[in-house]
């Protein structure tokens, strides 16, 4: 996926950005609207991140000529405000969601991924390895002919292995992407998810390897 | 000097009945708790009736009525207020004085046309003409004179038959006769040139009406002047002998007045004395009524009537009553 | 909000001021034209009593070396009244007298003069004429006087037309006052009426015309309201802008803890991180809910009503809140009737039914379903169910109260104000909040407006 992230804050837009990258995706980073005006002008992209307050204006304002110049690019609002009216608002002016600042990757992803979802309608992200077809916009996963959709937690636990494959993760750091840090996990809950994905990915060449000690590791048998 | 001689007069008169009373009756006097003094002017017969009425109806009323002259009342009073409650006479102008010096009480619950009371105290409830009153037999074949000048030609014509034979009040004596004379010379010159064909005549003086009349009946006298016509009318027996005539000039009215005495003892039931009054004599349908009525006048610009005004002191003034005494005298006292 | 301290009445302090005026004026009415018409009675009396006495004089003649004086009869008769009024005369001679009321007397200070006889208060006059004979010399004084029965009779009757105007005067002045009060007072009325009307976020200035006496109040109304336009622009901007910087480092940190976790191994840093990413997400949802409680409070006092479908406000806010509920594999459920039209203030519910799912999100077990469910019989209501450990039993009253936090709630995070929040809501719009614990488990929260 390709983002443009607009945001005036260096440290937090490398934060992001790297972040992101992390998950597979493409960043551009513009600093103010002018930059993301021509970003927008010579690039195609998938999604943009708008903070509001920049340096040279209102976010919404380049929201409101984006949607004026039949752009449909869907757009998800960075914003450091929480009144209720300002979301409302942005809103009203073609925002497809919005995050609050500070904000959980997490939820950020899963907003990104639900705007995707509603907007990309038939055009289709698929990955194709291992024999399995994985839509991770929509959260389809097929095996053998037979077609599943994937619960978020398994979703997001075969993107982290499809994302590294043959790294290993320690349950603890799997437990840190898929749950809230106000969440209390037990190491149960992860073997729970490991589980789940294992038989949904049995008919496949794709295994996940149980490492003593160490955690997990997705195997691609030829 | 004559002056002197007329002020003797008066008091000589006075002197003379003074201390006793013309007439005196006491009414209703048994079970009587208040007890009204009226001293009047009018002859107890013709007041009588009225009084019986005024007792009928206010049984707890004694009324004693003393008769006496009009100036003779002027004089007590004023020396004994308080030993009358209420003051009756014909003369209006001694009435009025009294009233003005301030020994009449004001009355609140009297009601009486303003023409008819002076002050809401002094109160007339009778009019009655002065007449020339004449014995038939004088005039038999002969026209009865009208008016004064009738009554001065038929003198002068026939001076034989009516010297010594023509009388008229005593000025000096009677406070009505006064009253008379003083609104007779005021209203005309004719007044004067008859008293001067009067005097011619040997003219009979009379200090009352009464006696005026007895001897008019009984022929002594042919022809009297001034009398009060009501009461030759009262004489039933002297009804065909007497003629009364209204003077067609000019006639002189008078109203007999009354009031309470500022220093009467029985205020309250003076006043309902003098409602009565009011009202016995105002009810006209009732043939009971041996007094005239006070008949309405139709405005106030009747000359007849004598007006309950101050003006009427004028004439009781000392220097205008001596003037007016002494003109008297030079023209009746001929000797 | 604060009832004013109310000191006094424009009205009353108009009315009464014109009032009092208008019953001077009356009373300086009433006491003018009274002594004025008492000077003018006056003279005509005395006018009169001069007449009788002049003519009285012109009576006196000498005759024979004697005084004469027929009096005439108009003398007194000219001195009539309708009152009957009481006559007293003297006539003297050289100071001797010769007839009439010897307590008659005069002094020859004034002209006229008041004096009392036999009882009554009377105006008295008095004249004189020199007589002069053949070998006489001798002067004539009249003195007369009169009571004043008929004068004050007259006056009586002046008086009381005087009174009349004067009272006519006034009960005119009194309906004129009341009149003209109500119409100025009507002004300031108009004004408050149109005050009172205006929205809660109306501040633009009045442009009506206004008289021009309240034109400085509405001026300085105006530039109040423009002050405080202004004042409210930049404390919006301020809180925005304090919470730009404040949320922006904070979500750097954040981001940055995020991602080192993702590299660190040793456990005990990222327990650090982990640590640290709980406390920034603590304080900015504890800030969060301090404005949105701040400005619910605010609106509260002037809900902005409009007439909406709830259902739709739960369907968009269901929506927008699905992506965080997948995270925790949880569904959000909309059930309920189809359309429920209600006039609230959106904003407030919208804020209050997102607390309440935030809540249950909070509660409610993985893999479970939320249910919220609205109705509109008899009152519209929306009731949130999760199916977590429900409320504590004993806790149930006072987990409303501000701040207060359910004591199986320790490591779950928020300010506890999520469900005061919807409890002032449901207030403001004249409703209440219920929380109860559903049978087969499960805290259900319900909002009835």
């Amino acid at each position: 996926m390709k983002f443009l992230l607009v945001e005036d804050n260096h440290d937090l837009a490398n934060a992001i950005a790297s972040r992101m990258r992390l998950d597979g995706h493409v960043i551009d980073h513009a600093g103010n609207l002018e930059d993301a005006a021509a970003f927008v002008a010579t690039g195609e992209y998938d999604l943009i991140l708008l903070d509001i307050m920049l340096p040279d204006g209102d976010g919404r304002t380049f929201l409101e000529q984006h949607r004026a110049s039949d752009l449909d690019t869907p757009v998800i609002i960075l914003t450091a405000r929480s009144q209720v009216s300002d979301r409302i608002g942005s809103l009203d002016l073609g925002a497809d969601d919005y995050v609050t600042k500070p904000f959980d990757h997490a939820e950020l992803e899963a907003r990104c991924r639900a705007v995707l979802r509603r907007k990309s309608g038939n055009a289709k992200t698929t990955i194709q390895v291992g024999g399995i077809l994985f839509d991770p916009v929509a959260g389809h996963l097929t095996v053998a002919g037979e077609t599943v959709t994937l619960r978020n937690r398994e979703l997001r636990l075969l993107e982290l292995f499809l994302n590294a494959p043959g790294k290993i993760f320690s349950k603890n750091k799997l437990a840190d992407r898929l749950f809230s840090y106000d969440e209390d996990v037990s190491e149960n809950a992860i073997e729970v998810y490991i589980g789940r994905l294992r038989k949904h990915l049995s008919p496949s060449n794709l295994r996940i390897t149980t490492l003593r000690g160490l955690g997990y590791r997705l195997d691609h048998d030829e | 000097m004559r002056y002197l001689v007329a002020l003797g007069l008066i008091f000589l008169c006075h002197a003379g009945w003074a201390q006793e009373w013309e007439d005196r009756q006491v009414f209703n006097d048994t079970g009587a708790t208040t007890s009204l003094r009226i001293i009047s002017s009018t002859d107890t017969d013709l007041f009588a009736p009225l009084i019986e009425a005024f007792v009928a109806r206010h049984p707890d009323v004694a009324i004693e009525y003393l008769v006496t002259g009009t100036a003779d009342i002027d004089r007590r009073f004023r020396a004994a207020p308080e030993a009358f409650d209420i003051a009756i006479s014909s003369a209006m102008d001694l009435q009025l004085k009294l009233t003005n010096d301030g020994y009449a009480l004001a009355l609140e619950n009297v009601s009486h046309p303003a023409w008819a009371e002076w002050r809401q105290s002094l109160f007339a409830f009778t009019s009655e003409p002065a007449a020339i009153v004449i014995n038939r037999a004088a005039f038999e074949g002969l026209p009865i004179p009208r008016s004064r000048q009738e009554l001065i030609e038929a003198l002068r014509a026939r001076p034989d038959v009516f010297r010594g034979r023509v009388g008229t009040y005593d000025v000096r004596q009677s406070g009505l006769g006064y009253l008379f004379a003083t609104q007779d010379a005021r209203a005309s010159e004719t007044f004067w040139r008859l008293m001067e064909v009067m005097g011619g005549l040997d003219v009979r003086l009379y200090c009352c009406s009464g006696e005026m009349i007895d001897d008019l009946t009984e022929g002594k006298i042919a022809v009297a002047y001034n009398v009060l016509g009501s009461y030759a009318d009262a004489r039933v027996e002297s009804q065909s002998i007497l003629e009364i005539v209204l003077p067609s000039d000019f006639p002189t009215t008078m109203m007999r007045t009354a009031f309470v005495s500022g220093a009467s003892g029985e205020p309250e039931a003076a006043e309902r004395f003098i409602q009565f009054l009011i009202a016995f004599q105002s009810n006209r349908a009732d043939g009971t009524q041996t007094l005239p009525p006070l008949q309405e006048r139709d405005n106030g610009a009747d000359r007849a009537s004598i007006a309950l005004e101050p003006a009427l002191i004028t004439f009781l003034d000392t220097l205008k009553r001596n003037k007016f005494i002494s003109e008297w005298e030079n023209a009746l006292i001929q000797n | 909000m604060n009832s004013v301290v109310v000191s006094g009445s424009l009205r009353n302090r108009l009315v009464l001021t014109l009032i009092g005026g208008a019953a001077v004026l009356a009373l300086i009415l009433f006491v003018v034209v009274r002594n004025y018409a008492v000077l003018v009675a006056q003279q005509g009396q005395d006018r009169i009593l001069i007449a009788s006495a002049t003519s009285m004089l012109d009576s006196a003649t000498i005759r024979d070396g004697a005084v004469e004086l027929d009096l005439p009869y108009s003398a007194f008769s000219m001195l009539s009244t309708a009152a009957d009024d009481r006559v007293f005369y003297a006539i003297l001679q050289d100071g001797t007298l010769l007839s009439g009321y010897e307590e008659l007397t005069f002094s020859d200070a004034q002209a006229f003069q008041f004096d009392r006889i036999r009882g009554s208060d009377v105006r008295k006059i008095s004249a004189s004429r020199i007589l002069i004979g053949a070998n006489l010399r001798t002067e004539i004084q009249i003195v007369l006087a009169q009571t004043q029965d008929a004068l004050s009779e007259t006056l009586d009757q002046i008086s009381r037309n005087a009174a009349l105007l004067g009272v006519g005067f006034f009960a005119l002045a009194v309906g004129l006052s009341f009149w003209a009060t109500s119409a100025t007072i009507g002004q300031l009325g108009k004004l408050t009426t149109s005050v009172t009307r205006r929205g809660p976020q109306d501040l633009s200035p009045f442009t009506k015309p206004v008289p021009r006496e309240m034109a400085p109040l509405v001026k300085s109304l105006n530039s109040l309201m423009g002050r405080l336009d202004q004042s409210l622009r930049q404390s919006e901007d301020f809180i925005a802008e304090a919470a730009h910087r404040v949320r922006t480092p904070l979500a750097t940190v954040r981001s940055y803890a995020e991602a080192t976790l993702q590299r660190v191994d040793k456990e005990e840093n990222r327990e650090a991180m982990r640590s640290m990413v709980k406390a920034i997400d603590e304080s900015s949802r504890a800030a969060g809910q301090l404005l949105d409680h701040a400005m619910i409070t605010f609106r509260a006092d002037h809900l902005e009503r409009d007439e909406i479908d709830i259902v739709d406000l739960a369907r968009d806010l269901v929506q927008r809140m699905t992506p965080i509920a997948e995270m925790r594999d949880l569904s959000l459920l909309l059930l309920g009737d189809p359309r429920v039209q209600y006039s609230c203030d959106p904003v407030l519910i919208q804020n209050a039914v997102r607390n309440l799912i935030d809540n249950a999100m909070k509660y409610g077990p993985a893999e479970s379903a939320i249910e919220i469910t609205v109705t509109g019989e008899p009152v519209p209501r929306i009731t949130v169910c999760d199916h977590g450990p429900g409320f504590p039993i004993h806790e149930i009253e006072t987990l409303t109260a501000r701040f207060q936090r359910g004591a199986n709630a320790a490591n779950t995070i928020g300010s506890g104000l999520g469900l005061t929040i919807a409890r002032d809501v449901a207030i403001a719009h004249g409703g209440r909040i219920d929380l109860t614990n559903q049978p087969e488990g499960g805290a259900c929260v319900t909002l009835s407006l």
